[in-house]
């Protein structure tokens, strides 16, 4: 399985954001995207290894001049550490996903088969239904999804995407300059 | 020492230097009210919370300091969200305080309990729900940093009853605030300032569009000598009115919807926009997609978000303006730009033969001579606070600002109701300047309540209401673009001048241009706030205007008799 994978066709854009843990602070996030017109897909929130930060990844619809106003509007959120555009980085995405399946003795070891092939885990078992893990690339949730659908998915629940840089290099905490707001892109046009 | 929380709010007010507090009491802000008497800060009662948080507003524009308002829970904060909302799109620092149940019962739907916090969530640069004793310092020291700092906005802090009647051991501690997330002096690389002076240099047809950041960051004195260096014109946005003196060779006058005529021609064939602390608002763009199609842009903004927003630009820096203009100004190029004003004073054309001061006298009285006059009998120098609709426009156009800080209006919200209340707050901020409030009948009616807070503080205002018995820009609307149905703006006003005197003030009445003199002065000599009661013409409207969406020299032009034009006509 390759470890980059770049999700972003640059329909969507992927940031990761570190907020301090503070009651609202998802409010305040989630009240952005509307008062903004910005179209979320996927917001997840965690804990860090840093006692009182959160940290978020969130995918949302947009070219890059969405993303960057996107990324000011996070920034002027009193409680938004720092945001990390990672949709042109090589990093790491992944999505887990708990898919319930209808299942009888006719077909378990079917469905078994089709789980080892993703690498998925059966993690439930009961005489109906069984629950299957998978963690991976959304393009794989999806293929899992196809092929155990003639089965009869019972109820499916995702995380949405969570995404890390690869390499050495820790996030700084402080970034004193903005970057050029202005995509070089369209100053050289003139 | 031990300080209850409602000392320590006060406390903490004190020590941020404010020295007076505009609110309104009830159940779960009485701790607090209790414990002001002990301390040295004026507190004016309004009438209604809204009056409170635009007094704060007004406090705010005029001084520069922070404005603070304060009210109780439930119905008490949701009265403030119309002034907070006003001082958010406008960039004006407040802090309001707000009382909440308390916390034992927050969630229940007590008496009077509503979330505030989440009420105001959007209209806030940043809110707190303070429920322990211990957190009411460092948090109002946050509030006040956060309001005034950056791009300066309101901030609401809510305060739990049980928090302000517990104890706390406590010392002042002067240590800056921690706000890790807060960035309120971001900067841009250099090599941005190199991409702009680049383009300046290269402009031929450069135009300077000032807004109210020039007004927020102290900038006129450096604007003044960018542009007499670079002899680049000048064209103000209504909040950024008096940044740039009215009287400069190379102030155009006003953009927009109601801007100069040629003002909007001039931004339409410009080769480059130097956009100052503006944030292209739709009333000065028009049409984005037909917006200075020719023009490159560079857009100075202490906030990022507005950097490509509404119009896409070249160059974007980020930073306070008076730093970025002082930092270009010795590596600026002076420039010649002779042809390109010589242009622009061609396009003025028959304006000046349109204008209504060029009208021959019908004996009528129109709004604007009332304050064209008004502007020539206070010599320009009055801080004016205007409401919203056809006389904010007339007052934009006809009262030529020569400093900062003398004309306060709700330009992004256009909140009616607020120009009584806001000049309240400017006059206890500058209690030596000519206030004069010009309002709408149907504005000033919005928060006239204010008039008796006005007579029980004892202060001195002027007010204008310029009365046509109409919600006037509603009514031209109608008249531009609904066939002149005039649904719901016809207006039975009560007497004014009979209410400011059932209010123990000085009320009169003028209905000719002959009586504007006399009136004005006689409010001035008058120790305490006068009403006067204009009478103007009902269905004037207010000329140029380019109708909402409409590109931004696609104007309707006032018609005129003495200019025989098919299109100018509606």
């Amino acid at each position: 399985m390759a470890i980059t994978e770049n999700q972003d066709s640059g329909r969507t854009q992927t940031f990761v954001v570190y907020v301090e843990d503070k009651p609202g602070v998802l409010n305040r996030v989630a009240s952005l995207f509307r008062r903004r017109s910005f179209n979320i897909e996927s917001l997840t929130v965690g804990r860090t290894d840093q006692p009182g930060v959160s940290r978020m990844t969130i995918v949302m619809e947009g070219d890059q001049d969405t993303a960057l106003l996107f990324e000011a509007n996070l920034y002027k959120l009193v409680n938004v550490l720092r945001v990390e555009n990672v949709s042109h980085l090589p990093t790491v995405v992944r999505d887990l996903a708990l898919i319930k399946v209808r299942s009888n003795d006719q077909v378990r070891s079917q469905i078994l088969q089709i789980c080892d092939v993703f690498r998925a885990r059966v993690v439930d078992v009961t005489l109906g239904a069984l629950i299957v893990e998978i963690t991976g690339s959304e393009s794989k949730i999806e293929g899992l999804l196809d092929v155990l659908r003639p089965f009869g998915i019972i109820e499916m629940v995702r995380t949405g995407r969570v995404a890390m840089t690869r390499g050495s290099e820790a996030p700084s905490v402080d970034p004193h300059f903005v970057h050029a707001l202005v995509p070089r892109e369209r100053a050289s046009v003139y | 020492m031990k300080r209850t929380g409602a000392e320590l709010i006060w406390e903490c007010l004190v020590r941020q230097g404010v020295e007076v507090v505009f609110g309104y009491p009830g159940g779960a802000i009485l701790p607090a009210y209790d414990a002001i008497l002990e301390y040295p800060i004026r507190h004016v009662l309004v009438r209604h919370e809204q009056g409170a948080a635009h007094m704060a507003d007004g406090y705010a524009r005029a001084s520069g300091k922070v404005g603070v308002a304060m009210a109780t829970s439930g119905p008490g904060a949701t009265n403030l969200v119309t002034g907070i909302a006003t001082a958010m799109m406008d960039s004006s620092p407040i802090v309001c305080i707000t009382g909440q149940v308390p916390s034992s019962l927050i969630g229940r739907d007590a008496f009077q309990e509503t979330d505030v916090t989440g009420i105001t969530l959007p209209i806030t640069k940043h809110n707190y729900l303070v429920t322990r004793v211990e957190d009411i310092a460092p948090v109002l020291k946050e509030a006040f940093y956060i309001a005034r700092s950056g791009r300066p906005g309101p901030v609401l802090v809510d305060i739990t009853k049980d928090a302000q009647q517990a104890s706390h051991e406590w010392e002042w501690s002067d240590e800056p605030v921690r706000l890790p997330g807060y960035r309120p002096d971001l900067k841009t690389l250099p090599e941005e300032y190199e991409h702009a002076l680049e383009l300046i240099q290269g402009a031929r047809r450069p135009l300077i569009l000032a807004g109210q950041g020039v007004i927020k960051s102290g900038a006129s004195q450096a604007l003044q000598e960018f542009v007499d260096k670079t002899q680049i014109p000048v064209s103000p946005t209504l909040l950024g009115l008096g940044g740039f003196p009215a009287s400069h060779p190379l102030n155009l006058g006003m953009m927009g919807m109601h801007g100069e005529a040629w003002v909007n021609q001039a931004i339409q064939s410009a080769d480059l926009l130097i956009a100052c602390g503006m944030r292209f608002d739709d009333r000065v763009t028009g049409n984005l997609n037909t917006y200075a199609r020719g023009a490159r842009k560079i857009h100075i903004e202490i906030d990022p978000s507005e950097i490509n927003k509404n119009v896409k630009v070249d160059v974007g820096i980020v930073g306070d303006l008076r730093q970025t203009l002082e930092r270009l100004l010795p590596q600026v190029e002076a420039g010649d730009r002779a042809a390109w004003i010589a242009h622009i004073e061609g396009l003025k054309g028959e304006s000046a033969v349109r204008d209504i001061q060029s009208l021959p006298d019908s004996g009528r009285l129109f709004a604007a001579h009332v304050i064209n006059d008004l502007w020539h009998l206070t010599e320009g120098d009055a801080l004016v606070v205007t409401d919203v609709g056809q006389h904010q426009m007339w007052e934009a156009q006809y009262y030529k600002h020569e400093h900062p800080r003398k004309l306060i209006t709700s330009g992004g919200l256009g909140t009616m109701g607020f120009a009584l209340p806001a000049a309240m707050g400017a006059k206890l901020a500058c209690p030596d300047e000519e206030v004069w409030v010009i309002a709408g009948d149907g504005g000033f009616q919005m928060t006239a309540a204010e008039l008796c807070t006005c007579a029980q503080e004892k202060l001195k205002l002027n007010i204008a209401i310029i009365n046509n018995g109409y919600l006037g820009m509603v009514r031209q609307w109608q008249q531009f673009f609904y066939d002149g149905r005039y649904a719901a703006t016809p207006l039975l006003n009560p007497d004014f001048v009979k209410l400011a005197e059932a209010h123990g003030l000085c009320g009169l009445r003028v209905e000719s241009r002959g009586e504007v003199a006399r009136a004005v002065e006689k409010a001035r000599q008058d120790t305490g706030t006068v009403v006067i009661d204009f009478r103007v013409e009902q269905e004037d409207s207010v000329y140029p205007m380019v109708p909402a969406g409409a590109d931004l020299d696609a104007m309707i032009r006032r018609p005129s008799p003495l200019v025989e034009t098919a299109e100018s006509e509606i």
